[in-house]
């Protein structure tokens, strides 16, 4: 069998995925495919996105038909740098499906569960993707969601990302299944917590990308530790200069049924079609967890509170990220080169033109890496 | 997160409210177990054990254990939450109510309203309901439809483990009498639940799953049957939008209207019987508000209208089943209204 074929699998987006659906296929048979390109489109029960290619070469063959629900780590499609035959390629997908299940069993039972760190007298949970052969000891990166968020909002790019280093994600103090105990939460706690964290993991510099309010925190964390920051990626950051909708944050707190949620969830993206009944009820279920409430109004009080930087942390190298579509905090005019502003994207622009972040913030790492 | 039962889920619910909240208090039959006689100390903890442990953590001034007589448990904690305690009373078999439906009928539930709102009732009655566990006529019964015509009631009825534990924190914290209903067959259904408290709206149904052709709307323990029925019939391109109301006082019109809107066909399913029941009521009330959406006949799943049968052979044909369920929705696929006029 030759060796240059590989799999195009259903990556596992957010500890939550069991499954996917093909909505569509954006390649064709015999279509050269870089790393990092859009094959196919799928759905699962949160949010549709596409599955960026891992490996360059032409697309063989696709394995899983329009409208085809696969498990994760199923069989979407087979590429390869060379030339291979029919019968290799039939082998290959033979020998995949074989060894499929016992793979599928053990994903299930280790990736499904976060991870756990004690900081601070808080438990922070946190989920880490491993790099490729080799790329282990490159410098990490931490991820920062942002506001009423969990590491689940970097499902279309961990993996990506992770082409060449570690990544982690964590939940902040108050969010996702990080503690919810009573105490101090604003963005002074949540940099410690990020510090705190990265102190935990033996990690003493990191590329830093931030969400919205975890690009607040970045900005912080750049701020009062330049030296631990190797590069900074801020995607529509709050504390940059540009208001935060209070609407958004008032709204996102006193929204307690399905509907009212989902209205509010609705004005994150560019496309409100994205949200779906699994987000609503995952904000839901999180929103309804004692003390949560005062948590989210103690760091929205201090999101609310202005821009704290003027944007320019003095840090490089940065790269700033804005949806042209965004509707909770508007993007700035500016025309700076590290500046990119997305069309068709609103505030999640790292989960509606997911390929096109992580192309930038790749390209940010490997020149941080370099210079 | 952790997978947990709907017995657990209830037990922690019970814990964590007794733990932040020292008016929070247990009565009923067995809710500890021993008493009185030669075995240990706490070692039943309610028929299905949901209270077990209890009274080693909170005493038995908290957790109290009563004889076997429902009128004068469920008319203590109905005088209790009157002033100022919030009980939990657990009633063994729903079926029991009729020895002590004065006490929450025509007092519990009107004290509020003829008080002129200046008295709360902050009681909360633990009960449980539901065949299939060859019990007979008395232990089977479904009942929460005669609770769900009383006003100054709230009636919660749980089908999994996430709700019934969010649930059961929002009827201890609610300051009305909650009748709170759970399906004897599904205390060991699992469900990711967090170890926190939370609590869930009462009157916010839950879209199980969401679908174009057909809405069912199904209560506790057969929106299990109903989503077996969705899986089997999505295999033929029906797709089913199944509603769980979780409270059927205060019932969440809003999510079922809205859905036959969108569909334009209804399956109700219901294990109660079929005369003035749950099914009927949303049937109404459906028929008077979403009339125009309406592309066929509401069709009702319920058990038939006699008694809960003793013979095992019958009690399965009794219940509603997924196969009838999936009848049922083949069934409204196929009429519309003109083959109903012409007909």
């Amino acid at each position: 069998m030759a060796d240059s074929i590989a799999a195009i699998t259903v990556p596992q987006w957010g500890l939550s995925m069991t499954e996917g659906q093909v909505i569509e296929w954006l390649k064709d048979v015999g279509e050269t495919i870089e790393v990092g390109e859009e094959i196919v489109l799928l759905e699962t029960s949160k949010i549709a996105g596409p599955v960026e290619a891992q490996v360059g070469g032409t697309l063989l063959r696709r394995i899983a038909a329009v409208d085809e629900v696969l498990p994760v780590g199923g069989l979407l499609g087979v590429v390869s740098a060379e030339e291979v035959s029919d019968s290799d390629i039939d082998a290959f997908v033979a020998s995949f499906n074989e060894n499929f299940v016992v793979v599928a069993a053990e994903q299930e039972e280790e990736s499904a569960e976060p991870l756990f760190v004690e900081v601070s007298e808080r438990s922070i949970a946190y989920t880490k993707e491993e790099p490729a052969d080799g790329a282990g000891d490159a410098t990490p990166l931490l991820l920062l969601h942002g506001f009423g968020g969990d590491t689940n909002a970097w499902m279309f790019n961990m993996g990506a990302l992770a082409q060449d280093r570690p990544v982690y994600a964590i939940d902040f103090p108050g969010h996702g299944r990080s503690s919810k105990d009573v105490g101090d939460y604003g963005l002074a706690e949540l940099r410690d917590a990020a510090f705190g964290f990265l102190d935990a993991q033996g990690i003493t510099k990191a590329h830093l990308v931030g969400h919205s309010m975890g690009g607040a925190v970045a900005l912080e964390m750049a701020a009062s530790q330049p030296a631990r920051v190797a590069s900074l990626g801020l995607i529509a950051p709050a504390g940059f200069g540009q208001p935060v909708n209070g609407d958004y944050i008032e709204g996102f707190i006193a929204a307690e049924r399905r509907k009212e949620m989902k209205t509010v969830l609705a004005q994150l993206f560019a496309d409100p079609a994205l949200v779906s009944r699994d987000m609503v009820n995952g904000v839901l279920r999180y929103k309804r967890i004692d003390g949560v409430a005062g948590i989210l109004r103690q760091i929205g009080d201090d999101l609310l509170a202005g821009p704290r930087a003027d944007g320019d942390s003095g840090l490089k190298p940065i790269a700033v990220i804005w949806g042209a579509a965004d509707r909770v905090i508007a993007p700035p005019d500016s025309s700076d080169p590290s500046f990119t502003l997305i069309s068709d994207a609103g505030h999640m622009p790292h989960m509606e033109k997911a390929s096109e972040v992580n192309r930038i913030l790749s390209g940010l790492f490997r020149n941080a890496d370099a210079g | 997160m952790p997978k947990k039962s709907i017995r657990i889920a209830l037990q922690e619910a019970v814990v964590l409210e007794m733990r932040r909240d020292p008016n929070v208090i247990v009565i009923g039959e067995d809710v500890a177990g021993g008493a009185g006689c030669s075995g240990d100390r706490g070692t039943y903890g309610g028929a299905m054990g949901v209270t077990k442990g209890l009274i080693e953590e909170f005493g038995d001034e908290r957790v109290i254990d009563t004889p076997i007589t429902e009128s004068a448990l469920v008319g203590m904690a109905a005088g209790a939450a009157a002033t100022g305690l919030r009980p939990i009373a657990e009633l063994m078999f729903v079926d029991f109510m009729g020895v002590c439906f004065d006490q929450v009928l025509n007092q519990a539930a009107k004290f509020r309203y003829m008080f002129g709102g200046k008295a709360t009732t902050p009681l909360v009655v633990r009960t449980m309901m539901g065949a299939g566990f060859r019990a007979a006529a008395q232990h089977s019964q479904m009942l929460y439809n005669l609770f769900t015509a009383v006003p100054g009631v709230k009636c919660v009825i749980p089908s999994n483990a996430y709700d019934a534990k969010g649930l059961l924190i929002q009827a201890i914290r609610d300051d009305d009498v909650v009748i709170f209903f759970n399906h004897k067959a599904i205390y060991d259904f699992e469900d990711e639940v967090p170890d926190e408290a939370y609590t869930i709206p009462f009157g916010e149904a839950n879209i199980v799953r969401e679908g174009e052709d057909v809405t069912i709307v199904a209560f506790s323990r057969m929106v299990h049957t109903a989503n077996d029925a969705a899986k089997s019939l999505e295999k033929d391109g029906i797709s089913v939008e199944l509603i769980d109301p979780r409270t059927s006082s205060p019932l969440d019109e809003e999510s079922i209207i809205e859905s036959v809107e969108n569909t334009g066909r209804l399956v109700i399913v219901d294990e109660g019987t079929p005369r003035c029941g749950l099914a009927g009521d949303v049937a109404g009330m459906v028929a008077e508000k979403a009339f125009h959406a309406l592309k066929a006949p509401i069709i009702q799943v319920t058990a038939p209208h006699t008694p809960v049968p003793f013979s095992p052979v019958l009690e399965d044909a009794y219940i509603p089943s997924a196969a009838k369920v999936e009848e049922a929705v083949r069934k409204v696929m196929t009429m519309s209204r003109d083959a109903v006029s012409a007909s």
